[in-house]
């Protein structure tokens, strides 16, 4: 089994359409705990992680130059991230496709954790 | 609330999720008292609970374990607020106190313990007010409630409602119902003799429980029954001045009629069993009350054979009390008396004042005011409340007039 980082991408106005109002928010929060619980009964979750706010600071360079972000330009914000356990990759995006943001305009991004990282510098 | 806080915290940490009841309390009658009530305080005070129980979750989450069914997902700011978002839903919270119902009616616990947790963590009662439906001191029902609380703890989660001891965890818990409901309807407790709410929160469990299909069999409609046939008779117990006015005196167009026929109707449905239990009998003679339009046309006879069963299968010093009383009004009060005098375990009524009333109406009956006028004083020493001092000073009175 390995790990895997999901991260949830959604435009500003994808965000504000899954919990613009109590009753839309009600949905979306009971439709996401849904799925977690499910991914945590089968095993798989890691790690339940943290949603994100979606503004605060970027702090950049040698000259650590600090600005608003960090994406205010940006079309997609990261909403927040969780940590899931699959046997591959494959299988890792097949748990994605359960995502509930995913019936909005919002995206998974699945990423293997590089374990090896550190031994390949060894190297 | 303090159940659907548990479905969260875990039975485990019981006092937390009392804590957060107490808490939102508090706040509310901080807040009412500078800006008034709201339009639904009860909103406002689910809303004040769910806000608390955030708090609670992330200043404990590193340093206790909360629920086992609920996982990690308290971990994380993505579950969290849905998590107490569902514990508080309609659904949810019907579910949560049907097993914190069973969950307190632990088999390692005596019956009177189970009945004290529930009155406790379900209905928010105080222990002197379940002394008072006890007929034990205080000291004794915090006892017992803080040996129930260590139980319960131990049990790590609440009851399963798929269990196969269901149908024995089903009988305590009616019995905690019943209990209550007298709690209601004879109020021991000082504020006041008739507590319409203690009855209405013990026919709201019951209905509760007549929700849940595997409950509601029919010993518990037996029970439901019991419950409205009594109910249906609150609005008449007192009188026009406040006073507590017995089943004799009372105005029966007040009953209520709608409680009457329902209580009937849950009654005929109870029938549908091979066991004849105590709520079944009870309800019986409740509903002949209900049937007569006075004490003068009531079947006694059907009254005192039923009190006869109900002495054979559930006998008690209040149920001989009963019999009694309905002797009394089948054969007068000579056999009456007797029936009192030879009741057995009269110990166990020394503190109820009723035993001693009885006594004084039965005398005034046969014509011996003075004799009645010193059972009525030694009711009255005895009296719980203002609205039994009240009724049993006029009863002496009624003495003090007649002896001239």
């Amino acid at each position: 089994m390995s790990d895997f980082v999901y991260l949830f991408r959604a435009s500003e106005g994808g965000r504000r359409q899954a919990l613009g109002t109590p009753e839309q928010a009600q949905r979306s929060l009971s439709a996401w705990l849904a799925w977690i619980r499910e991914l945590e009964a089968k095993g798989h979750l890691k790690d339940p992680g943290q949603p994100l706010e979606p503004a605060g600071r970027l702090v950049r360079g040698p000259k650590k130059v600090v600005t608003d972000g960090p994406y205010v330009e940006a079309k997609e914000l990261v909403l927040g991230f969780i940590v899931v356990e699959a046997r591959d990759l494959a299988q890792a995006v097949d748990l994605a496709k359960g995502c509930p943001m995913l019936e909005g305009d919002g995206s998974v991004e699945v990423r293997p954790v590089e374990a090896a990282m550190l031994g390949q510098l060894g190297r | 609330m303090v159940a659907a806080l548990t479905r969260i915290f875990g039975v485990q940490n019981l006092a937390l999720a009392e804590d957060v009841v107490q808490d939102a309390f508090c706040r509310a009658l901080t807040v009412w008292k500078v800006r008034g009530v709201p339009d639904n305080p009860s909103a406002w005070l689910m809303a004040t609970a769910k806000n608390r129980a955030l708090d609670a979750i992330r200043r404990e989450r590193t340093a206790r374990t909360f629920a086992p069914e609920l996982g990690r997902l308290l971990e994380s700011e993505w579950t969290t607020a849905p998590v107490v978002e569902e514990a508080f839903a309609a659904p949810t919270i019907r579910d949560e106190q049907l097993r914190m119902m069973f969950s307190c009616c632990h088999p390692r616990l005596p019956e009177p313990a189970q009945v004290a947790l529930i009155l406790n963590i379900l209905c928010g009662f105080g222990a002197k007010e379940i002394a008072g439906a006890f007929l034990t001191s205080r000291a004794a029902i915090e006892k017992r409630i803080a040996r129930g609380k260590k139980v319960l703890a131990g049990a790590k989660r609440l009851f399963d409602l798929r269990d196969t001891e269901f149908t024995a965890r089903l009988s305590a818990v009616r019995r905690a119902l019943y209990l209550l409901f007298s709690e209601g309807y004879h109020g021991a407790s000082a504020e006041s003799a008739v507590r319409v709410e203690l009855c209405q929160e013990a026919m709201r469990l019951t209905a509760l429980l007549r929700e849940h299909p595997p409950a509601a069999t029919p010993e518990t409609n037996a029970l439901a029954a019991l419950l409205c046939l009594h109910a249906a008779r609150l609005p008449a117990r007192l009188d026009a001045g406040g006073d507590l006015s017995p089943l004799g005196d009372q105005d029966r167009s007040r009953w209520d009629a709608g409680l009457i026929a329902e209580g009937l109707a849950l009654l005929e449905r109870s029938a549908a069993g091979p066991r004849l239990t105590a709520y079944h009998i009870e309800a019986a003679i409740a509903a002949t009350h209900a049937a007569a339009a006075s004490v003068e046309t009531t079947d006694w006879r059907q009254v005192v054979s039923l009190y006869d069963r109900l002495m054979a299968i559930a006998p008690s010093p209040v149920v001989a009390l009963n019999r009694a009383i309905a002797i009394a009004q089948r054969d007068g009060p000579d056999r009456g008396m007797e029936e009192l005098r030879a009741i057995k375990d009269r110990d166990r009524l020394k503190g109820y004042p009723f035993h001693p009333a009885a006594m004084g109406e039965l005398e005034l009956r046969r014509g011996n005011p003075r004799a009645a006028r010193k059972h009525f004083a030694a009711a009255l020493a005895l009296a719980r409340n203002p609205t039994e001092r009240r009724f049993l000073q006029k009863r002496v009175r009624a003495c003090g007039s007649l002896s001239g």
